[in-house]
């Protein structure tokens, strides 16, 4: 009775000894210019070439800006970032290379799928935490950091200690006012923000084989804000409708023998998980963070909690920080807090189906007084779909940016950032101390409830739209 | 890469919050250096440093006593957030050798272990004794031993802890990963022909 977990794990080992980690194969190596130049550099000093570059798949997105991209770039530091993934890229061989100019260049979690490039089964790592997104597709796949980045593109393997397994259940369906991202904040508010380490999770239930592949990205990339670096959904008819047709899915000769193969890939009933989760549907409200970290949220239409709402002594000392660094008062209304920025973009909700919600609720209506929102899309791609949908058209109208694809201000490492002191309701994964600009203050929130709240100028749930 | 470590002696720091993640240890705006060099003028940047760059005395990080600290103490889930290797490298560019705490983010424990940034896992309580050791010992030192995987310091504190025994023969060894990996090209030959994946 194996779990889906273990039977792509153990499709994957080049070796196994005891006592020590797996070294397993990596089907798909994913490469964008902030955690790779270093890893390319060690090669180059050590003779060293890329094992696989047909499996290592390179595209640009932190550091780009998202309004004027002529080269070079004003800012010279990122520039050079730039030019050493097209350096890396050329010299190296690599045979897919979303640039800068390229229609399908956007954030790698987003563009990738789109592509086809992630398949179920397949083992996926990324220098990227948010490499959990890739699970949604059946896919094994997981953060990595330089180091390892180096000895995959060496290798096209890596060392890894099989992880505990948690399986998350979640019993009936979503309501239709509720997103996959109200889904996740209530999940990690429950596991918890370190809850997860050590273990990879598993989703399963009514509740998730309702939801689109887009949404189950969304669900599967914040897993990595619990504390597990891996997120994981059975593939089913939703996922194969969704990859075919992709350019680089299997094309129809192929496509029997690898969806037969897709099919096996399921939990056995009876498997045993380390930790069970469940999650009732119908408690899951909109939602949006109120402190420094994801799993510090509430229902839209709550209240700010206190330092007494909590048992623990740690836990209240931390819940004063993030209020203090928030500028919160316990007891207040989450409807009365105002926001200054909106953001609605990144890994999380960058795709198509997000650009519509927000602009189901944003068509025919403007943003509130002194609000300033960007529209980010996750790719080239959607951006010239929501273009050709109407939405790009819906955005400005309302008053916002609608921008090229990047990871913009989710990290504001590109020109995209909140300033001091100002506050933003965000789609992104983050609501860390100074993640979208020192001195930020973040709100993470799914596209309608940022669209409400862009209308609203003030937090807003978006069912007071529906 | 990984470089040897076996026993070391140094001056410890205390970081005392929970869930550091590695946004804060190196934050965004310095990930754009295409080097592993020079992130330590970086770490923990809006803690240590103001807007305009200059040191922040109040700062429990820039207290005199903790000037050339190279052993960190902190609280549960350090490292947690983003993959970043730049924390690690950050860390140790500044000085910091090893960092003990009772619980550490996945990735960042990953990427650690690469760059010979020892992360030592202790029980919140043990943790708790070690800060107020610290905190009524200016200038106190610790002495961490991978081999006995024992940690000591001064009056009579002394644990050991839990270390990973793949990980500890790396690290006592400072064997390099890639040149191992490489070796096994015949195991690696073998499985990319006989993967049963279509």
């Amino acid at each position: 009775m194996a779990s889906l977990l273990d039977k792509i794990w153990d499709a994957h080992i080049v070796e196994r000894i005891e006592g020590t980690p797996d070294l397993l194969y990596v089907d798909r190596h994913l490469v964008h210019e902030v955690t790779s130049p270093q890893a390319f550099e060690a090669l180059r000093l050590a003779g060293r070439k890329v094992r696989r570059p047909d499996l290592t798949f390179a595209v640009i997105d932190h550091s780009i800006p998202t309004d004027d991209r002529s080269r070079p770039l004003q800012d010279e530091v990122a520039e050079a970032q730039l030019a050493a993934l097209e350096k890396n890229q050329a010299e190296f061989g690599l045979t897919i290379f979303f640039g800068d100019t390229d229609p399908r260049q956007g954030v790698i979690h987003v563009t990738m799928p789109e592509q086809g490039i992630v398949l179920p089964g397949y083992t996926v790592v990324c220098g990227d935490s948010h490499t959990a997104s890739h699970g949604a597709l059946g896919a094994l796949a997981f953060g990595i950091g330089t180091s390892e980045v180096e000895h995959v593109l060496a290798t096209q393997t890596i060392y890894q200690a099989k992880p505990r397994q948690m399986a998350v259940e979640v019993r009936g369906v979503l309501p239709p006012s509720v997103a996959a991202k109200d889904l996740i904040l209530h999940i990690i508010n429950v596991v918890g923000v370190a809850g997860g380490n050590g273990h990879a999770i598993e989703y399963w239930g009514d509740g998730v084989t309702a939801l689109s592949v887009e949404s189950r990205l969304t669900l599967s990339n914040m897993t990595i804000e619990c504390g597990a670096k891996i997120g994981l959904i059975a593939p089913d008819d939703i996922t194969f409708k969704y990859l075919k047709g992709r350019p680089l899915a299997p094309d129809k000769a192929n496509w029997t023998t690898f969806e037969t193969y897709w099919r096996a890939l399921f939990t056995d009933p009876g498997h045993k998980f380390d930790r069970q989760v469940s999650i009732d549907a119908s408690e899951v409200l909109p939602r949006a963070t109120w402190g420094t970290n994801p799993a510090q949220s509430v229902p839209l239409s709550g209240r700010v909690p206190g330092p007494g709402d909590f048992s623990d002594p740690a836990e209240q000392i931390a819940v004063e920080k993030a209020l203090r660094y928030q500028n919160l008062q316990p007891g207040i209304r989450l409807a009365d807090i105002p926001i200054d920025y909106v953001f609605i973009g990144s890994c999380t909700n960058g795709r198509i189906e997000d650009l519509r919600e927000a602009a189901s609720i944003l068509k025919g209506r403007r943003l509130a007084k002194g609000v300033t929102a960007l529209v980010v899309p996750g790719s080239g791609l959607v951006k010239a779909q929501a273009e050709r949908e109407g939405l790009a058209a819906i955005f400005t109208a309302a008053g916002c940016q609608f921008r090229e694809a990047g990871c913009s201000m989710c990290l504001g490492m590109n020109p995209d950032f909140v300033p001091s002191g100002f506050r933003c309701a965000s789609t992104s994964n983050r609501n860390f101390e100074d993640r979208q600009g020192r001195g930020s203050r973040t709100h993470l929130l799914s596209p309608a409830a940022a669209a409400a709240t862009a209308v609203c100028g003030r937090l807003t749930d978006p069912r007071e739209f529906m | 890469m990984i470089k040897k470590i076996t026993t070391f002696t140094s001056l410890a720091a205390i970081l005392d919050r929970a869930n550091v993640d590695t946004d804060l240890i190196i934050p965004q705006k310095f990930l754009k250096s295409i080097s592993r060099k020079g992130f330590g003028r970086y770490v923990f940047n809006n803690l240590r440093l103001r807007p305009d760059g200059s040191l922040d005395p109040t700062s429990s990080l820039n207290a005199p006593r903790y000037q050339g600290a190279g052993i960190l103490v902190s609280r549960e889930n350090f490292g947690c957030g983003s993959s970043r290797e730049h924390a690690s490298w950050a860390l140790l560019d500044y000085g910091f050798r090893a960092v003990v705490a009772p619980s550490f983010g996945d990735i960042f424990k990953n990427n650690s272990f690469k760059n010979s940034l020892l992360l030592v896992e202790l029980p919140g309580v043990t943790i708790l004794e070690l800060i107020q050791l610290i905190n009524e010992t200016p200038g106190l030192e610790l002495t961490i031993n991978l081999l006995d995987q024992r940690i000591s310091g001064p009056k009579g504190f002394a644990t050991t802890f839990d270390f990973d025994p793949y990980r500890k023969k790396m690290l006592l060894n400072g064997w390099d990963d890639i040149s191992l990996t490489l070796k096994k090209e015949v195991l690696i030959n073998a499985y990319e022909r006989s993967h049963r994946y279509p």
